[in-house]
């Protein structure tokens, strides 16, 4: 017995110092740490697609825009990733605005469509747009056929009555899909209007969610009628073959510039570099497609898949990205919304 | 006289040899070592960096070189010990990566040197400083002159100062700074005062209560109801003739093994909108589908069924420790069985109620994971921590407010039940024999019993089929054709030019966090054990202060330690963030009170005489720790070993801010995929995890027979994570 005893604790010891081994094993390779703003799935292809193409190992964090942000933040005395892709633009801007992303210039710029062009300009080229999401809704089908109510096609359908505890949306202190739709609102109707309707439509919300993506999916399972999310997010949900279709609010919509920086201070400046000129090619913009993320890619070249949304049919607003990306404005906005918004009884 | 004279002579040189080793180390540490980074390696050592402000780190050690020749001197040792630390932690404060660590400074002296983190070099030469230091000591008298005891508890002292309070004096520190890193006491007060944290408007107003009375109230909550509920289960195990054993020892190894959130998720493929059973009833009844799951009902029900068996397990010890002989007493004067029970029983086991009420309140304060995954709009104070940092706000200062507050609510928590339940005994289990037969339920209380398990027990059975089920059925409720689909996109295997390699999405962060688990594991039970052998073999000043500090760790939230962690070792002159070895660290000190729990109680049953013993044979501490007691111990290594992975393999809020690409772990990655809504994938890969720790339990189990593991569940007073914090 006692024996046994002493062959177990020697394994488990034997066991570990293997992987203290393992742990501590060098590492010589060329490598790229990639913080990673956008769907699992794509992050992950698009790390796989790199490291196959150029031996450079890629170690991917998939976060969200606003967790990105926090650790880049974090981190800026002593850097651990090199390049952030994808989320939400707003962050990429404020980082910018604080100079903890790095000024580059690629060679692929102006081969880019206008708005990530823009998006470079407004950053000082400290970011680029990689793809452009429209935000939009997304409905149950099966839900509003059971309950006959009629098909929600514009913003103001969203505060009607019938639609009482069936609408979610993210919460934008958490979530940048969520604070997309609280500028454009506010941008759409003007800010008093703008919050005037956000309190109405708080009476038929039945969660903020956290992640921005979350509602889409709760639409397409069911838990809510209608989720407030960005389109391309609805359309993967209903690729899943779950009964939900989206929509483009007819009053008009904002959008997001999914963006591309480099960390300020990276430890692996120059394979970061390389990478960002990568990703701006149509051979990596079309891996968006494959992985079911159907944004607008930024270089005209990449073919736009069919399920993509048609951007001659979305009425896009003129958003203005330099203000409400800038943190006072959030700063501001955002306590406004929680304390009028979020706080109020229903 | 000879004799005598030899051994003195004897005792002379071998102290000395000590003492030449740990010098040894020290100038190797300056010398020889890297000085700085932990991981590039590529650091000159300390004299040859060209730092001016490291050369007096040589004086402590030529001082105590130059007395250990001759007659030692402990008080010129003790004095070069601590100048050599005090040196070394100034220097490394002062001076950081950008210069001055303090703006003061850089406007009095202008810009300032600047240097990386601490290395190899700083840590061999911190070790020799506390081993001079301890060998001063001993000198002096302390500990009865054991150098090996006040080396070791300088060491477990020095460790927990770095790893548990710096980090939560960094948080104090952040707490008091604005955004920009200035000092702004008035936005503290603001923050902490604020109406989000303790405004009452649930109660007059309409609107949503302040944060920290959601807290407050969620976890009384839980706490009654797993009390009341532990305390049902605990009769009718032993009160009554039900067949409880099997069942008991499943429900006691099953929130070890289970991650967290897994419940919380489980209840809304159950409960939600679209859950089985909501349609079903839906259905049955044309009920409209409610979505009441969201928030504090769903955050109960989830809390209480994950920690019911741990007050299960207090609560067992408690009721055995009533001897029956006074309810037969009793009994005997003509009381009704509820007599009995209510002026008898219920007296003598209130004090351990107190006791699990107020485990479960610590236990639900600290719970992230399922207020992340089923708390809907309901806020607490741990998971607005977590959005504090990373959401859109970003707001580090709030972050550490609300920690505070946390943090003084567990502390206060644990401080009651250390001081005001640990001094009041209530055991009435004496050296006498008490032969007797417990007194049987009175009805009443045996049905209401009855009546509280079998639903509990049949949502705890429904809500682990769904675990197991649900991620094999394309979408569970709503279409349950069987499916493969996301086991494959987690686990999947495939065959490329290179042979075979592991595709699935959840490979990396399954193996990296066996990997972490296992580098932990024998830290933690050494740590553990250490302290354990410390506190219970010998006298030293404050050593109950000491035990106390050894098991707060236990009281604090791992979400604090976690924000912790990355302000206070992201730059240096710690820097350990993006490395698995943070994670390593953040496990073995979070999981350290299982390691000297399971210390504790193994060595109160070896007798103190086989010390006394190895001693009088001429042995020192460390031989008799090493070939007599240690071997003995094996039963809590393995134990504390054990115990350290599984926790290690389900914690969640410590690390979620430590993971890195290379570094992902498992739950994380869980939490990642339910928090989009990715169910499939969480559920499966929640279902993989609890059977792998169920695999592992039983394969231990088969390597070292029934006797401990085995024995831990079935005399259920043995150690388990909740009687950790309920003893002594």
């Amino acid at each position: 017995m006692a024996n046994t005893t002493r062959n177990s604790v020697a394994t488990l010891f034997g066991i570990s110092a293997l992987a203290c081994l393992a742990a501590g094993r060098a590492q010589a390779q060329r490598q790229l740490v990639m913080y990673c703003g956008v769907d699992e799935k794509w992050c992950r292809a698009i790390a796989t697609t790199y490291q196959k193409e150029t031996g450079v190992q890629v170690d991917m964090t998939r976060m969200s825009a606003g967790e990105v942000y926090a650790r880049v933040r974090a981190e800026k005395d002593n850097p651990h990733g090199d390049v952030w892709f994808g989320g939400t633009g707003d962050p990429h801007l404020q980082a910018a605005e604080e100079k903890i992303t790095e000024a580059y210039q690629s060679p692929m710029l102006p081969k880019l469509r206008d708005w990530a062009q823009r998006q470079a300009e407004r950053a000082h080229n400290r970011t680029v747009g990689l793809y452009l999401g429209a935000l939009g809704f997304g409905y149950n089908t099966e839900e509003v056929k059971r309950r006959r109510l009629a098909q929600p096609a514009c913003w103001a359908d969203l505060i009607k009555p019938e639609f009482k505890d069936e609408v979610q949306m993210a919460d934008p202190n958490s979530s940048g899909t969520a604070w997309t739709m609280l500028a454009t609102m506010v941008q759409l109707m003007g800010e008093d209007k703008g919050f005037e309707y956000l309190k109405a439509l708080h009476k038929n919300i039945n969660e903020y969610t956290k992640a921005g993506a979350a509602p889409a999916l709760a639409a397409g399972q069911g838990e809510t009628i209608v989720g407030i999310a960005f389109q391309h997010d609805v359309i993967d949900v209903a690729e899943h073959n779950k009964p939900v279709a989206v929509v483009s609010p007819c009053e008009g919509t904002g959008y997001e510039i999914g963006s591309l920086s480099l960390i300020a201070g990276a430890k692996h400046m120059d394979e970061a570099k390389k990478f960002y000129d990568w990703a701006l090619t149509q051979e990596a913009q079309k891996i968006a497609a494959t992985t079911g993320s159907f944004q607008i890619p930024s270089n005209p070249l990449t073919p736009v898949p069919p399920e993509a949304p048609d951007l001659s049919k979305i009425k896009l607003i003129e958003y203005d990205f330099a203000k409400y990306g800038s943190s006072e404005t959030r700063k501001r906005l955002l306590g406004k919304w929680t304390d009028e918004v979020k706080n109020a009884p229903k | 006289m000879d004799g005598r004279g030899k051994e003195r002579a004897e005792i002379a040189s071998a102290l000395p040899r000590f003492l030449l080793g740990w010098l040894a180390v020290g100038f190797a540490g300056l010398v020889l070592l890297p000085w700085y980074g932990l991981d590039e390696g590529v650091s000159p050592p300390a004299l040859l960096a060209g730092r001016p402000w490291l050369l007096p780190l040589i004086p402590p050690l030529l001082l105590a070189l130059s007395c250990s020749f001759g007659r030692t001197k402990p008080r010129v040792l003790v004095a070069a010990g601590v100048a050599g630390l005090v040196w070394l932690a100034a220097q490394a404060f002062l001076i950081i990566h950008r210069g001055w660590a303090f703006v003061w400074i850089t406007t009095l002296l202008g810009p300032g040197p600047s240097q990386p983190a601490l290395g190899w070099g700083a840590i061999a030469y911190a070790v020799a400083c506390l081993m001079l230091l301890a060998y001063g000591l001993a000198r002096l008298g302390v500990c009865k002159g054991d150098v090996f005891v006040v080396g070791a508890l300088l060491l477990v002292v020095g460790l927990i100062a770095l790893f548990v309070f710096y980090p939560v004096l960094c948080i104090l520190a952040s707490a008091v700074r604005d955004n920009d890193g200035s000092f702004a006491p008035t936005l503290f007060f603001e923050k902490l005062l604020s109406r989000s944290v303790w405004g009452l408007d649930c109660v007059f107003g309409g609107r949503s209560c302040g944060v920290a009375w959601n807290t407050v109230a969620e976890a009384a909550l839980v706490g009654v109801l797993t009390t009341f509920l532990g305390l049902a289960f605990a009769l009718v195990a032993l009160r009554t003739r039900m067949p409880m054993k099997p069942l008991l020892r499943a429900l006691s190894v099953l929130p070890i093994i289970t991650p967290p959130f897994v419940i919380g998720l489980a209840l809304i493929l159950l409960f939600g909108r679209a859950g089985m059973v909501t349609v079903w009833v839906a259905n049955l009844f044309d009920l409209p589908r409610s979505r009441w799951i969201y928030g504090m009902p769903g955050i109960t029900i989830a809390q209480v069924l994950a920690f019911t068996p741990i007050s299960l397990l207090v609560l067992l010890g408690v009721l055995q420790g009533v001897a029956p002989s006074l309810e037969e007493a009793s009994q005997t004067l003509r009381a009704s069985r509820w007599y009995t029970f209510r002026t008898v029983t219920w007296p003598l086991i209130r004090p351990g109620l107190a006791n699990s009420f107020l485990i479960g309140f610590i236990e639900s304060m600290a719970d992230f994971a399922n207020p992340l995954v089923i708390g809907g709009n309901f806020n607490v104070l741990s998971t607005d921590i977590f959005f504090a940092v990373v959401g859109a706000s970003h707001d580090q200062g709030r972050a550490a407010v609300l920690a505070i507050v946390l943090l003084s609510f567990t502390l206060a928590a644990f401080v009651a039940q250390r001081f005001w339940l640990g001094h009041r005994s209530y055991a009435t289990v004496a050296g006498k024999g008490h032969i007797g037969i417990p007194a049987q339920l009175p009805g009443f209380v045996r049905a209401t019993c009855y009546a509280v398990i079998v639903p509990c027990l049949i949502l705890i059975v429904a809500v682990y089929c769904t675990i197991l089920v649900g991620g094999f059925v394309v979408s569970i409720g709503r279409d349950n054709t069987p499916t493969l689909q996301y086991f494959w996109t987690a686990f999947s295997i495939e065959k490329g030019v290179g042979g075979w390699f592991l595709s699935g999405s959840a490979w990396n962060s399954f193996l990296v966090t066996i990997e972490v688990a296992l580098v932990a594991m024998p830290f933690t039970a050494a740590l553990g054990l250490l302290t354990a052998w410390l506190l219970d073999r010998q006298q030293f000043a404050f050593r109950r202060s000491f035990e106390f500090l050894a098991m707060m760790s236990f009281a604090i939230p791992g979400t604090i330690i976690g924000v912790a962690y990355v302000l206070a070792f992201n730059v240096p002159p710690v820097s350990l963030t993006g490395t698995g070895t943070i994670i390593a660290i953040a496990f073995a000190f979070r999981n350290m009170p299982v390691g000297i729990r399971a210390g504790l109680a193994n060595l109160s049953q070896i007798d103190r005489s086989l010390d006394e013993a190895s001693l009088t044979l001429g042995s020192n501490s460390f031989g008799t720790l090493r070939r007599v007691i240690l071997p003995m111990l094996r039963p809590a290594v393995i134990t504390a070993m054990v115990y350290s992975f599984v926790r290690a393999m389900t914690a969640v809020s410590a690390v979620i801010f430590l993971v890195t690409g290379r570094y992902n772990l498992a739950t994380t990655y869980i939490v990642g995929r339910a928090d989009v809504g990715d169910y499939g994938v969480a559920i499966v890969y929640s279902a993989v995890l609890v059977v792998f720790m169920m695999l592992v339990l039983l394969l231990i189990q088969l390597a070292v027979g029934e006797r401990r593991i085995g024995r831990r569940v079935e005399v259920p007073r043995i150690e388990s994570p909740g009687t950790a914090l309920v003893q002594t």
